[in-house]
């Protein structure tokens, strides 16, 4: 049981960094708290891996430290962390049972054979493996290796943190979704804190309580699922969680209000005060096609743009539309009338999110 | 859909069959011929059934020879194997180091076999050859030439020397293939070096080692060139395996008949002791 914190973390493989880019994980500062069911969320080559591997000790971070509970463990071997990690590719050793398989990483620390044989049958009655036991590892099914793999780790009782590196990738869809409803009952039962690496929102959103999401080596944002929906604290996240992702205008600051095209957008007027104060340059407007408000007829707040097409996604239908030159996605409900030709949309004060340099500004309404 | 019945592709067969034919089998009939009849010139033979087969089966000498050709197959298998194996976990596997073990580890399996016994006949002189004299300053009175024990052991030494590199390079190739995330899995559950060994890397090794074996066997039951050139099967019959024995009958003595017979019971020992390595290593890998 652990909290693991991140200070002033950063990696790199090349020998003499001199730019930003040049690091795998760029310089961050984070804390997994105890007994959380985190997911690190991002595209692939993102760091999300590297980052794992740090955590673990498999690799050793260039800058910054990592912290258990408080002490530094930068110089501790993976065997000396007390962490359980399951990789991408199930990994079983063949030549043993299911049974040993599980009792490997207990014999190894030399725990009594009485002990262990209570605590691999009650490991595997959880992963549903007790009918499995004495089969060689070797002729199992991926999803049953990865149980396996998985079951290792929580055969101890000594481990701190469990991480989690794309362990789904090789299952079944239909498996996908019970594997990882029995890692949320694990994580329930255990307490054990849980980092899950990820690049599919459904499975980040479906496993943990907070989501990282993990940017160019970056974690731009830190948060619940719905946060990460409702307000993006930056337009990667804006992107990438969602389907389709959040709409983006370029937009530029005046004295009064913000305007992008012939268009302008009201903006409260500390935020105004705030982006201008910061003589904000690269200025984004972004709002998720769900907020995107599409009426039936004319109105004082409506723009009128032209309908590109309409996609038909069975449940809800989605609107493409141009807006000065930009295709921007709404989403239409079932039974909501589908625009033809022309329609008039506006984009509510309270979804409308303002970016500058690809990060959200915000000002506190109260 | 029902299943067309089209005996021409027999003929997409043909080649194969041909090839095959001429090079294994039509071969072969020639010595099963010459195993069951008498011949004294092309108009001259007699069917003599089994007797030739009789004859060999309760020959003493060969009967010798064939324990000594088992002792030393096994003995070279339990070096080789186990050495070869420890050569390539000790091989490095990164940089220039990497190639230049990989070239040196190679060299031996570069010189013919003929070569090998005349190297090691001078390397083994105490007069002229730095290992004979090793021995001799060791105070060891090494001399293969008269001693059997010495000229047998001389025999298993070049072996291992000539061949123990096929089997580490084998292993090498095979321990290459294992994914560094096992390593990783092994680490993050406290495993061992030798558990390390024992359940991912010997496991993996199986099918490498598999060919290692069979190779290393059927090359060793064979063995004629070395102890030929570095003793002539002597001294006394110390070295004499069963190739040789077989040439001896078939050239020195020209009994083709019983040599033939020979040759076949010999072939079929071969076949027989690789099936049953084949499968003890094939049912050990089985899930139970």
């Amino acid at each position: 049981m652990a909290e693991i914190t991140l200070n002033s973390l950063a990696h790199t493989y090349s020998d003499n960094p001199t730019k930003p880019e040049d690091y795998a994980i760029r310089e961050m500062q984070h804390i997994w708290h105890q007994g959380g069911a985190y997911a690190l969320l991002g595209p692939s080559g993102c760091g999300k891996s590297t980052l794992l591997n740090i955590i673990s000790g498999l690799l050793e971070p260039s800058d910054g430290e990592v912290l258990f509970d408080g002490k530094r463990v930068n110089e501790l071997k993976p065997e000396e962390r007390n962490i359980a990690q399951v990789f991408q590719f199930p990994v079983v050793y063949d030549t043993m049972t299911v049974y040993d398989n599980l009792a490997f990483p207990l014999r190894n620390i030399g725990v009594p054979e009485h002990k262990i044989r209570s605590k691999v049958l009650e490991v595997a009655e959880i992963l549903e493996l007790s009918d499995q036991l004495k089969r060689k590892a070797k002729g199992l099914s991926a999803d049953q290796k990865q149980k396996v793999s998985m079951g290792r780790g929580l055969v101890r009782d000594d481990v701190s943190a469990i991480l989690f590196d794309e362990p789904l990738t090789v299952i079944d869809p239909q498996l996908k979704w019970k594997l990882r409803r029995k890692l949320k009952q694990i994580h329930e039962q255990f307490n054990i804190t849980m980092v899950y690496v990820t690049h599919d929102q459904l499975e980040a959103s479906t496993f943990a309580d907070k989501i990282a999401v993990m940017y160019q080596g970056q974690i731009v944002q830190f948060g619940t699922p719905r946060e990460l929906f409702e307000n993006p604290a930056h337009t990667f996240v804006g992107y990438f969680i969602g389907s389709p992702g959040m709409n983006f205008i370029d937009a530029t600051v005046t004295e009064k209000e913000l305007s992008f095209g012939t268009h302008t957008l009201p903006l409260h007027p500390l935020l105004l005060k705030r982006l201008q104060d910061m003589d904000a340059q690269q200025v984004k407007v972004g709002i998720r096609p769900e907020f995107v408000h599409v009426w039936d007829g004319a109105n004082d707040d409506a723009f009128l743009v032209d309908v590109d097409f309409v996609e038909d996604l069975g449940t809800y239908k989605i609107l493409t539309f141009n807006f000065h030159g930009i295709l921007m996605k709404a989403r239409l409900s079932e039974d909501q009338k589908v625009p033809q030709g022309k329609a008039y949309v506006s984009f509510p004060e309270q979804w409308t999110k303002v970016y500058v340099n690809e990060f959200l500004v915000e000002v506190d309404h109260d | 859909m029902t299943k067309v019945e089209n005996n021409k592709a027999w003929w997409l067969v043909m080649p194969v069959f041909l090839i095959v034919a001429f090079s294994a089998i039509i071969p072969l009939m020639t010595v099963v011929n010459y195993s069951v009849q008498d011949i004294f010139d092309p108009y001259t033979r007699y069917f003599v059934g089994t007797e030739w087969f009789k004859q060999v089966m309760t020959d003493s000498r060969l009967h010798d020879a064939l324990i000594r050709q088992f002792i030393y197959s096994f003995t070279i298998l339990a070096i080789e194997i186990p050495l070869g194996i420890a050569v390539a976990l000790m091989m490095p596997t990164k940089g220039r180091g990497a190639s230049l073990a990989l070239i040196l580890v190679a060299i031996p399996l570069l010189i013919p076999w003929n070569v090998v016994g005349t190297i090691w006949q001078i390397f083994g002189r105490a007069d002229i050859g730095l290992f004979g004299a090793m021995m001799a300053e060791l105070g060891i009175n090494y001399n293969y030439a008269s001693e059997p024990m010495h000229a047998w052991l001389t025999v298993v030494l070049m072996d291992v020397w000539h061949w123990t590199p096929l089997v580490a390079l084998l292993c090498y190739s095979g321990l290459r293939a294992i994914p560094e995330v096992y390593y990783q899995a092994a680490r993050i559950d406290k495993a061992s070096r030798w558990a390390v060994f024992r359940y991912i890397q010997l496991p993996k090794l199986t099918n490498v080692l598999i060919i290692g074996v069979l190779l290393r066997f059927m090359d060793s039951f064979m063995i004629y060139t070395e102890p030929f050139v570095l003793t002539g099967g002597g001294p006394g019959t110390s070295t004499t395996f069963l190739s040789q024995s077989l040439v001896q009958q078939a050239i020195g003595q020209f009994d083709l008949g019983p040599a033939a017979a020979f040759s076949l019971v010999y072939f079929l020992i071969i076949l027989l002791v690789c099936w049953v390595f084949y499968t003890t290593i094939m049912n050990m890998q089985k899930d139970k």
